[in-house]
C-alpha cells in the first residue's frame, strides 16, 4: 500500500481543477450551452391543492405555435419510478399538490413558451386538502393510503424501564418545518433527440443513472444517454427531482423533433420541487439521578408530500439516527411518513437525521436541566465509548469518537465556563436594549454510504482506463456538484498507483462512458465510490509493474486498458430490514458543535457570531475541501434553525421567491473555525468517513440551544424565528429559571 | 430593436435590443458573455453582479437603455489572459465550490479591492452582502481575502 508514503497526495489540498473555470466564468452550466436549434420548455402547474381534473385544452397553444403534451401523449407508463410507482410524469385525473405538473409546452422562444402555457385550458374540481401529520386517520381526497412509510427499531424494554418509579421522565415534542435546498442554479434540462426517436439528456443532476432509468422505464430500453452538466449546487435537490425534469424535456422534444430546454425560475424552482420533510418528533427518556439515560423513546412523523418518492429511505435514516450518539440499554424508535397534499419533500442533505436529532438534542436539554446538570455534563455521561451497542445492535469500532468531538469543542470554546455565565447573568436581570449573549451545543453522529445491505446490493463498479499517453482516466457517475470530487477521486487513485495527481483525469460522468457506480448521495463518493477506484488503482499499478511501468506495452496496440473494480463491503456484516437489526452503516462520523449567539431582548432578533465545528471524519483527503463541507452544511443548518421558514397556505409555500425564503447571507454568517479529528474507519479509503451530511445534523440543535441559553425561552421548533421566540414566551415555554428577555416590558414568565 | 452603444470589459460593443431588455440577457444571448447567471432574476442572489461604471450591479434588474454609452465589467473581464491573485486565492483557500454564486462575488470582491486594498473582515461580508452562497458558509471566501491582503502585504 502506498498509502503512508511521504509522497502521497492525501492529506495535501491540492487545488481544485474546476476552479479556473469557475472563477472565470468559462465554466459552461446548463443554461450557458450553446444549442443550435433549441425549443424552450415551459410547465403548466396545478393551482389547486387536491382536487379532479374536468378538462386540458391545449389547443391555443397549439394555434400559437407551440407543441403541448399531456398526460395522454406519453409512450410509456405514466410514471417516475423511485421507490414505489405513484409519483406521476403529469398529473391525469387527479391534481394532489399545488404546482403539480399537468401539461408540457414547447416553443422555439422563451416567450412564446410563457405565453404559450398561459394559453393551455385547466379545469380542476377542487376538494378539500390534507395539510396536517397529527391524524393518520383522515383520508386523502384521493383516497391512497396516508402512511407512505413506516419503521420501527427496538432494543432492550423501554416502556418498562419508563415505568420504574425510581427513573426520571422527561418528555417533549419538538417540530422541524420545510426546508428549500436553494441550490444557487436552479434545476434545468436539455434534450437532445436524434432521428431513431433516441435521447440525449443533459442535465442539472446529481444522479445520472436515477434519470437514465427514469426515461428508459417512460421510453424504452436502450433510448437514452444521459450526462451531467457542471452543476451549479445540489445538497440532495437535484437527487430524485431532476427524474422528472428530464422526463419532461425529453417528452417536449420528442414532440417537437428539436432539442428542448426548460431551466426553471426560481419561485417556480422552489413551488414545485422538493423540501426536507417536516417533522413532529416525541422523545421520552428516563434517567439515572446523575444522568445516565435507562430508556428512550422515540416517536417521529415526516410530512412525505404527496407521493413515496424517497421517504420511506429518508425515514429509516431518520429512525437509526434518532437515538443520537448516546448509549443506552432501553430504547424503542417509531417512525412514520404521512402523506400530504404537497410536493414530495425528498433528499436534503442528512436524510431524516437531522430533524430526528434535532430532537433528541433539544431534548437532552430539556432532559439536563430537569436533573440539574449542565449541557456538557448529559452528554459527556451519555456519549457513545468504543464497544458501545446501537438500538439495531451493532458494536462500535475504536474509532468511535463522539466523547473525543466534545471533549475537543467543549474545551476549545471554552464551553461550559461561558454556558454557566450567561445563565448566571440571565437569572440575575432582565435584560433591556443590550443584546443578550449565550452559547449551546450539539453532539451529532451520521452513518456514511447507504443504509442497512444498500451498498451490497449495489456492489458499485467503477473503473480506470489507462490512455496511451500515460494519463489515467477516471470512470465513475460521480458528479461533482461543489464537493471537489474531481480532485479528491484524483488523490486517490493517484495514491494507490503512486503517481503525479496530474496524471489522473475524471472522465465526465456520462451513461454511455461511465459505469454505474451509484448515485451521488449518502455521503458516499469518498467513502465507497473512493475505496473501489482505490483497488481498481492497485490493480492497475499491478499490471504496470509487469509491465515494467511501459505503458506501450502494457497497451501492445490498444487505445486503452480498463480495469474495473468493485466496493465490497465487509462481507462479516448483515441488517435486517424485517427486524432493524444489525449493521445499519458501515462506518459513522461523529460532530460536535458550538454555536454563540446575540440575542436582541426587544424583538428578539437572533445574530449569531461565532460557531465550531468539531468533526471526526476519519481521514481528511483533502482538508481545504473537507472543511468547506463542514461549514457550508453547518451554515444550512443554522439557517435551518434561525431564519429559513416556510408557510402553506392552502397548499402554497409563502415563502416561495428569495425576496420571502430567506437564506444566511454572508453578513448573517457567523466566523467559524473547523477542527477536522481522525479515527479512521475500517471502511473508506485510509480510513475516510462520510462528510457531506454530518454538518445538516448539528447546526439547528446548536443555535438554538444557544438562544436558550441568551433568553430563557426554551423553543424546540426549528426555526426559532423572532416571532417563534415570542409566542413560546407567552406561553410560558421558558427554562426553570425563567426568561430574562421582556420585550413588552409586561414582566412576562418570570 | 435599438441599437446600444456600451463599453463592456473594456471594448466598445453596439448591440440590438429593445430598450427594456435586461443586462442580463444582453450579455448571455448577445454577447455570448454566460459568465454571469440568474439565480433569481429579482435582485437577491447576487448571482448576476456585474460592474456598472465600477459599481457592483445586479445584471438582472437594469434594463439595457440605461447603460448606454456607460461602463460595464463582468466576470469574463476581471482577468486577462491569466487568473487574478484573487481568483487564485479563490480556489485555494476553498472559496470555490459549485461556482454558481463564483462569478457574482470574484466582481463585487474586485470592486471592493480597487476601493479598499485592505478590507476589514466586516467589509468584506458587507462587500457580498449581496451575493448568496449556498456552499461555502462564506469562511473560505473570507479567509481568501484576507490571505491575499497578507501576501500583498508581505510582498510589500
Ligand atoms: S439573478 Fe440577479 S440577483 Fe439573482
Ligand atoms: S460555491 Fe456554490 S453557491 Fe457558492
Amino acid at each position: 500500500m502506498a498509502l503512508s508514503s511521504p509522497l502521497s497526495p492525501l492529506g495535501q489540498s491540492p487545488p481544485r481543477p474546476d476552479g479556473p473555470g469557475k472563477v472565470t466564468g468559462a465554466t459552461r452550466y446548463l443554461d450557458d450551452l450553446e444549442v443550435p436549434g433549441v425549443w424552450y420548455g415551459a410547465t403548466v402547474r396545478s393551482k389547486v391543492a387536491a382536487g379532479r381534473i374536468r378538462r386540458v385544452d391545449g389547443d391555443a397553444a397549439r394555434a400559437l405555435g407551440a407543441v403541448v403534451v399531456t398526460a395522454a401523449d406519453l409512450p410509456g407508463p405514466n410514471v417516475l419510478k423511485v421507490i414505489a410507482e405513484d409519483w406521476p410524469v403529469l398529473a391525469a385525473e387527479r391534481v394532489e399538490h399545488v404546482a403539480q405538473p399537468i401539461a408540457l409546452v414547447a416553443a422555439p422562444t422563451r416567450e412564446l413558451a410563457r405565453r404559450a402555457a398561459a394559453a393551455v385550458v385547466v379545469e380542476v374540481d377542487a376538494e378539500p386538502a390534507v395539510f396536517e401529520t397529527t391524524d393518520p386517520a383522515t383520508t386523502l381526497p384521493s383516497g391512497r393510503d396516508r402512511v407512505l412509510a413506516s419503521c420501527r427499531s427496538a432494543r432492550g424494554d423501554a416502556s418498562g424501564a419508563l415505568a420504574n418509579p425510581a427513573v426520571v421522565v422527561v418528555e417533549g415534542v419538538y417540530s422541524t418545518g420545510h426546508q428549500e435546498h436553494v441550490y444557487i442554479e436552479p434545476q434545468g434540462a436539455l434534450a437532445i433527440p436524434d432521428r431513431e426517436g433516441h435521447f440525449e439528456v443533459i442535465g442539472s443532476i446529481q444522479c445520472p443513472y436515477y434519470v437514465h432509468g427514469a426515461l428508459e422505464h417512460l421510453f424504452g430500453p436502450g433510448s437514452v444517454r444521459v450526462r451531467q452538466a457542471p452543476t451549479g449546487g445540489g445538497f440532495g435537490g437535484k437527487e430524485e427531482f431532476p427524474d422528472m425534469l428530464c422526463a419532461h424535456v425529453a417528452l417536449l422534444a420528442r414532440a417537437s423533433g428539436h432539442p428542448v430546454k426548460i431551466v426553471y425560475e426560481r419561485s417556480e424552482d422552489i413551488n414545485g420541487t422538493t423540501k426536507r420533510h417536516p417533522s413532529r418528533v416525541r422523545v421520552r427518556t428516563g434517567h439515572a439521578p446523575d444522568g445516565t439515560l435507562l430508556a428512550v423513546e422515540i416517536d417521529a412523523v415526516l410530512d412525505g408530500g404527496a407521493f413515496i418518492t424517497l421517504s420511506p429511505v429518508v425515514l429509516s435514516r431518520a429512525v437509526l439516527h434518532a437515538a443520537g450518539p448516546y448509549r443506552c440499554e432501553n430504547v424503542t424508535i417509531e417512525g412514520r411518513a404521512l402523506a400530504t397534499n404537497t410536493a414530495p419533500n425528498g433528499a436534503f442533505r442528512g436524510f431524516g437525521a437531522p430533524q430526528t436529532q434535532f430532537a433528541m438534542e433539544r431534548h437532552m436539554d430539556r432532559a439536563a436541566r430537569a436533573l440539574g446538570l449542565d449541557p456538557l455534563t448529559i452528554r459527556a455521561r451519555n456519549a457513545y465509548r468504543p464497544g458501545d451497542v446501537t438500538p439495531t445492535g451493532q458494536v462500535l469500532g475504536d474509532d468511535t469518537s463522539a466523547l473525543e468531538c466534545l471533549r475537543v469543542a467543549a474545551e476549545r470554546a471554552d464551553f461550559l465556563r461561558r454556558w454557566t455565565l450567561h445563565e448566571r447573568a440571565r437569572a440575575a436581570f432582565h435584560l433591556r436594549g443590550l443584546p443578550a449573549p449565550g452559547i449551546g451545543l450539539s453532539l451529532f453522529w451520521h452513518g456514511t454510504g447507504f443504509t442497512g445491505n444498500g451498498e451490497r446490493k449495489m456492489r458499485s463498479p467503477v473503473r480506470l482506463a489507462l490512455l496511451a499517453d500515460g494519463a489515467v482516466e477516471i470512470r465513475v457517475a460521480a458528479t461533482d456538484f461543489g464537493q471537489g470530487t474531481e480532485v479528491v477521486l484524483a488523490q486517490i487513485v493517484a495514491d494507490a498507483l503512486g503517481c503525479e495527481l496530474a496524471r489522473v483525469r475524471f472522465a465526465e460522468p456520462d451513461t454511455d462512458r461511465v459505469p454505474d457506480s451509484g448515485p451521488t448521495v449518502a455521503s458516499r463518493t469518498v467513502s465507497v465510490v473512493g475505496s473501489a477506484l482505490f483497488e481498481a488503482g492497485q490493480l492497475l499499478a499491478n499490471e504496470l509493474a509487469r509491465a515494467g511501468g511501459v505503458v506501450a506495452d502494457l497497451l501492445a496496440g490498444q487505445d486503452e486498458l480498463v480495469v474495473e473494480a468493485h466496493y465490497e463491503p465487509d462481507p462479516t456484516t448483515d441488517f435486517d430490514e424485517a427486524t432493524y437489526q444489525g449493521t445499519a452503516y458501515a462506518a459513522y462520523g461523529y460532530g460536535c458543535d458550538v454555536v454563540e449567539v446575540e440575542v436582541c431582548p426587544d424583538s428578539l432578533a437572533t445574530t449569531v457570531q461565532r460557531a465550531l465545528f468539531v468533526a471526526d471524519v476519519g481521514h481528511a483527503i483533502h482538508p481545504v475541501l473537507c472543511a468547506g463541507q463542514l461549514e457550508g452544511g453547518a451554515l444550512q443548518a443554522i439557517g435551518q434553525g434561525t431564519i429559513e421558514e416556510m408557510r402553506l397556505e392552502n397548499g402554497r409555500y409563502l415563502q416561495d421567491r428569495l425576496t420571502s425564503y430567506l437564506i444566511p447571507t454572508a453578513q448573517d454568517a457567523p466566523d467559524m473555525e473547523t477542527i477536522l479529528l481522525e479515527h479512521p474507519s475500517t471502511m473508506g479509503p485510509a480510513g475516510a468517513k462520510g462528510v457531506g451530511e454530518l454538518p445538516a445534523d448539528g447546526g439547528a440543535p446548536a443555535v438554538i440551544a444557544a438562544i436558550e441559553n441568551a433568553t430563557g425561552i426554551a423553543c424546540g421548533d426549528a426555526p426559532a424565528t423572532a416571532e417563534r421566540l415570542l409566542a413560546d414566551l407567552l406561553a410560558g415555554h421558558v427554562v426553570p429559571g425563567g426568561s430574562s428577555v421582556d420585550p413588552f416590558g409586561l414582566e412576562l414568565a418570570r | 430593436m435599438t441599437t446600444w452603444n456600451v463599453r463592456v470589459n473594456g471594448r466598445e460593443v453596439s448591440v440590438e435590443a429593445p430598450p427594456m431588455a435586461r443586462v442580463l440577457d444582453v450579455l448571455r444571448e448577445s454577447l455570448g458573455l454566460t459568465g454571469s447567471k440568474e439565480g433569481c432574476g429579482e435582485g437577491e442572489c447576487g448571482s448576476c453582479t456585474v460592474l456598472l461604471d465600477g459599481r457592483p450591479t445586479c445584471a438582472c434588474l437594469v434594463p439595457i437603455f440605461q447603460v448606454e454609452g456607460r461602463e460595464l465589467c463582468t466576470v469574463e473581464g476581471v482577468a486577462g489572459t491569466e487568473l487574478d491573485p484573487l481568483q487564485r486565492v479563490m480556489i485555494e483557500a476553498g472559496g470555490v465550490q459549485c461556482g454558481a454564486c463564483t462569478p457574482g462575488i470574484v466582481v463585487s470582491l474586485r470592486a471592493l479591492l480597487d476601493r479598499d486594498p485592505r478590507p476589514t473582515r466586516a467589509a468584506v461580508r458587507e462587500s457580498i452582502a449581496g451575493n448568496l452562497c449556498r456552499c461555502t458558509g462564506y469562511e473560505r471566501i473570507l479567509r481568501a481575502v484576507e490571505e491575499l491582503v497578507g501576501s500583498e502585504e508581505a510582498d510589500a
